[in-house]
């Protein structure tokens, strides 16, 4: 406790002292680090925050069941459902192998592009199916890895009291193996929250778009670091209680 | 009429043969205890009977209709079949009554008023009245194991499988869940078991089979099996087992 203590403040004070020493600082505080500028700018970037907000708030319910919807379609059973199954692999192959900024680039541009009217050409939906098509990939990949650390002896168990396929899973299976990966949905979802800021890219306006406006308009870098520390004020927390979860769920099952 | 009737059902596990033609009839309302080491086929032989394990060849006749036949709708055996596995396999997100009351409701459309009088006096007779309410891992072992053959009766079944259940409980525990199958028997339940309790199976079977290596060597009633086995196999399982307790 005491030797954490002391080296860490050996390291804060070298950082303090050191960085200023560097020949370029004083024009790098001038540009990142400007009070000024921070004070400024910050209640607008709050304001744009609200529309990250908006955009996560709507993908994440969405993702949450298109995502179950692929676990499913992969865990079919039935051999009449093989397409299912295959066209879920594929889906999930796809959209994990793409970096998200292509796919948001892709499908924000290139859907609009095929001149639909108002408001159908909002980048606004297509860039939130990017994030949707994208995220429910990786979260299909979680809830079947939870599916499958089901052991056989619940779906026997169930299916010896003459329950079908269908109640078997949605009854007994799916809340078990949703609960046990609310950790790794959570690590998605912040993971989410960082990357609606991708959207920017494609025309709204949010933090980080209103960032760059701000930065061109007092010629200044400080706003991308407001928006920075807006960022970290919303998922440190998420982050640490992700961690709680996660840390519980070990000593639940040790 | 016999109530169940297996006729040379084999089934394998890749190229591992575990049951080579066993065939046994059931009256109703006996209580048949199958012994044996492990491995010797009496876990697969209950799973068998409600089409857990689908056999590879052979008959199955439960009242007379042949239910091992491809395409056979295993639901309708399952309702009517109950088992009890070793594990207990409570479904651990649901309190004890839910676990009860899952099956009833969804596979027999009853409402949960209409079952909440049988399911509660269920619990009553097992001595579980004040744990209805609990999640399975707030009960002990015997607890667990009571709840799974309440959950089990809740379907009214007509037969009753036991897959060794006090196998995996303390000592301490064995003797409340061998009390709530002596009264099954009194009631005429008809029962299949398949248990490591020689005293138990002697005390309270009609009929008991040994199974060694897939094949049943030798059936007869309890007093025969335990003091005059016919077959050496037999003999010798016994001994091994009965010096150890």
């Amino acid at each position: 406790m005491m030797v954490a203590a002391i080296s860490t403040l050996a390291v804060l004070v070298a950082i303090i002292a050191l960085i200023p020493l560097a020949p370029g600082w004083p024009a790098v505080q001038k540009s990142f680090f400007n009070w000024e500028v921070f004070a400024k700018t910050f209640p607008g970037l709050l304001e744009a925050f609200v529309l990250d907000v908006m955009i996560f708030a709507w993908s994440a319910p969405l993702i949450a069941i298109l995502a179950l919807l692929v676990a499913l379609a992969r865990d079919a059973r039935s051999p009449a459902l093989y397409p299912l199954r295959m066209f879920a692999m594929v889906y999930t192959d796809v959209f994990r192998g793409v970096p998200v900024v292509l796919t948001v680039y892709l499908i924000g541009f290139g859907i609009p592009g095929l001149g639909l009217p108002r408001p159908w050409n909002s980048p606004y939906i297509w860039g939130s199916l990017a994030l949707i098509l994208t995220y429910s990939a990786y979260v299909a990949e979680i809830f079947r890895s939870g599916i499958e650390s089901i052991h056989g002896s619940q779906r026997a168990a169930a299916a010896s009291l003459g329950l079908r396929e269908r109640d078997i899973m949605w009854s007994v299976v799916l809340p078990q193996a949703v609960r046990r990966v609310v950790p790794a949905n959570m690590n998605m979802l912040i993971a989410l929250q960082k990357d609606v800021a991708l959207l920017s890219f494609i025309g709204p306006v949010e933090i980080f778009r209103q960032a760059g406006v701000f930065k061109s308009l007092y010629a200044n870098f400080t706003p991308y670091v407001g928006a920075a520390v807006i960022f970290l004020l919303i998922t440190i927390p998420a982050t640490r209680f992700a961690d709680y979860l996660m840390a519980r769920q070990h000593a639940a099952r040790s | 009429m016999d109530k169940l009737i297996l006729k040379n059902i084999r089934k394998s596990f890749g190229s591992n043969e575990v049951i080579k033609g066993m065939s046994l009839s059931v009256r109703e309302g006996e209580m048949i205890c199958l012994i044996g080491a492990s491995g010797s086929g009496k876990s697969t032989l209950l799973r068998t009977i409600n089409l857990l394990e689908p056999i590879d060849d052979g008959e199955i006749f439960l009242d007379g209709v042949d239910i091992a036949e491809p395409g056979f709708d295993p639901q309708s055996v399952r309702r009517k079949i109950g088992i009890v596995f070793q594990n207990f396999n409570l479904f651990p997100h649901m309190t004890a009554v839910q676990n009860v009351m899952l099956a009833p409701k969804r596979v027999l459309g009853q409402s949960r008023a209409a079952l909440m009088p049988k399911i509660t006096a269920l619990f009553e007779q097992f001595g579980l009245a004040d744990r209805m309410q609990h999640y399975p891992d707030q009960l002990s072992g015997g607890q667990q194991q009571r709840v799974a053959i309440i959950r089990a009766l809740a379907m009214a079944p007509e037969i009753m499988l036991f897959d060794e259940i006090t196998s995996a409980l303390d000592p301490e525990l064995v003797a409340e869940v061998l009390d709530v199958l002596r009264s099954l028997r009194s009631q005429g339940m008809t029962m299949i078991l398949a248990t490591h309790e020689m005293s138990f199976a002697r005390e309270l079977s009609d009929r008991v089979c040994f199974l060694d290596q897939g094949v049943i060597v030798e059936e007869g009633p309890p007093e025969q099996i335990f003091t005059a086995p016919k077959q050496a196999r037999t003999r010798e399982f016994l001994n091994s087992v009965l010096r150890r307790n």
